[in-house]
């Protein structure tokens, strides 16, 4: 036997198993950052829910690139005050707008009549609608990461139900939130047993059969787990308010840092017509 | 009469799982629902703690019909969720708080109990269950048996004068298992009203007074947990017994029909 230990790539079951891992870390990561010292985290959650997404409307009614722009890096400058990473925001929000606007926005690259730019296929009239949706996509996305990194999911939906968010909206919310966990919980546990069971390296194509089969189990087992804690919910009393031990208290920084959201959003909005 | 069934069914696409039961649970009785896996004893469980509606028959609580109807309606809703808990068989279903001390003030919360009033309550049972210690962590990652003693901490929190159980000492270990029976029996003082779903024998006679017998949906015997215990043709008839084979030292085989006590 030789003595040097090639470390080989996992297989099809260890890798799934590791990416729920990481995905399930991801999910429980967003309530500890909430827990942090940071600027965002010290204000009142209904602040920032008005005040944040007062900035994403900005955004979106913008006709500006450079206010977009604006809007983005100002918001950057937030969370990193806040205590989250460049590379969180960078990997948790702009990678995943990126990739979604960006397939929408592609077409419009070399769909939208204009000038022909440096001899290619596309026109700078398609690259700048390309860049609004982009850009839009990642401000708002950015704005968000901010929104759920510096309050707890439960202060979140609460704020929500206080500026009239009908109740069955905060509900389908925050059982998404829920049901993803169990999501992930459930798939870890149906890996780890597969995983258990598999003594020699399997196919491609079985692998392939394998994931196709598992996911309809999963969904079926998730979707029984989320009626039962829907149920254990409705058994304690859960009528669809958010009720929390924590009161809401308007402060001086409070009261100052709603004025500062609201000037900028008015601000940006004119600016950007 | 605390509940009062009158030929209840309730079908799980279109397979019934409660079937024209009838039955009567007065107040202040410690109840066992035993049967077998599939036998129907979750879902009548459900069907009491008003999570789940019949298809037919009706459900009188302490005189009053237990319908979806009355449910919709707050006044009628809070009442009867203050006195009715449930503790669910799979504590991970009951734990979606971030931490511990948020999942056991959720009920009280949901109560509009003032905030005072809440920590103290939560505070107190933590304490009273051992738990204390536990109250700033994650609930779902913790063992099995805390995760059980939690679940049972934000039902109990809420002194409920009815508690529906669902296998409350299922996938515990022997210890655990038997601190969730000692602090079941000790609750109350005797003065609440106890209904234990469980297939397990051994701890029958410390928990109920009286036991009802389902088998595919239907009652098929009630009675005192001695009578039913001594009557091991319907507990074999049940499920709820089984036999295989052992030896006694002679090296001679034989197969009996046998109960499982303190979960040997």
């Amino acid at each position: 036997m030789s003595d040097v230990h090639v470390r080989s790539r996992g297989g099809f079951v260890e890798n799934t198993l590791e990416g729920l891992h990481s995905a399930m870390e991801r999910a429980l990561y967003a309530e500890t950052a909430a827990s942090r010292t940071g600027l965002l985290q010290q204000l009142d959650p209904r602040v920032k829910v008005a005040g944040l997404f007062a900035l994403i409307l900005a955004a979106a009614l913008s006709t500006k690139l450079w206010l977009i722009a604006a809007l983005l890096v100002a918001t950057v400058a937030m969370a990193l005050v806040s205590a989250i990473p460049l590379r969180i925001i960078a990997a948790r929000a702009w990678l995943g707008a990126f990739i979604f606007s960006g397939m929408i926005a592609t077409p419009a690259l070399f769909l939208t009549p204009g000038t022909a730019l440096y001899g290619l296929p596309i026109t700078l009239q398609g690259v700048r609608t390309a860049g609004f949706l982009v850009l839009r996509a990642e401000a708002a996305a950015t704005l968000m990461l901010a929104l759920v990194y510096t309050t707890p999911w439960m202060h979140v939906l609460k704020a929500l139900r206080i500026f009239r968010v009908p109740v069955i909206f905060v509900v389908i919310l925050g059982m998404t939130c829920r049901y993803i966990l169990l999501l992930l919980q459930t798939a870890h546990e149906m890996f780890e047993s597969r995983k258990s069971r598999t003594v020699n390296s399997i196919s491609a194509a079985d692998q392939r059969r394998m994931a196709i089969a598992g996911s309809g189990v999963l969904l079926g087992k998730t979707l029984h787990l989320s009626d039962e804690v829907y149920l254990a919910m409705q058994a304690r009393g859960f009528r669809g308010e958010v009720c929390l031990l924590d009161d809401f208290r308007m402060r001086t920084a409070d009261w100052c840092a709603l004025g500062i959201f609201a000037v900028a959003a008015a601000a940006a909005i004119w600016a950007g017509r | 009469m605390l509940f009062d069934l009158d030929r209840l069914t309730y079908r799980y696409e279109g397979v019934p799982a409660v079937d024209n039961l009838s039955l009567r649970i007065p107040e202040g009785s410690r109840v066992a629902l035993l049967g077998a896996n599939g036998s129907g004893k979750s879902t009548l469980l459900r069907l009491l703690g008003g999570l789940i509606f019949a298809q037919s028959g009706e459900i009188l609580f302490r005189g009053e019909e237990l319908s979806e109807v009355h449910l919709t309606d707050d006044s009628w809703a809070f009442p009867f969720r203050r006195s009715v808990g449930m503790v669910f068989q799979n504590p991970d279903v009951q734990l979606f708080n971030p931490t511990v001390f948020d999942e056991v003030a959720f009920g009280p919360l949901q109560m509009r109990w003032p905030k005072g009033q809440v920590r103290d309550a939560v505070g107190e049972i933590l304490n009273q269950l051992r738990i204390g210690h536990l109250k700033d962590r994650v609930p779902h990652r913790l063992s099995g048996g805390e995760k059980k003693r939690v679940a049972l901490a934000s039902v109990l929190v809420l002194d409920p004068a009815v508690l529906l159980l669902d296998e409350p000492t299922a996938a515990l270990d022997p210890r655990s298992q038997s601190e969730v029976i000692d602090l079941l029996v000790e609750w109350g003082g005797g003065a609440k009203s106890v209904i234990t779903a469980t297939h397990d024998l051994g701890d029958l006679e410390d928990i109920a007074d009286h036991c009802f017998v389902l088998d595919s949906g239907q009652l098929v015997a009630e009675g005192r947990p001695q009578e039913i215990l001594a009557n091991t043709e319907l507990l074999e008839r049940t499920n709820l017994i089984h036999a295989h084979r052992h030896g006694h030292g002679s090296g001679r085989l034989h197969s009996h029909a046998h109960v499982h006590k303190d979960g040997a």
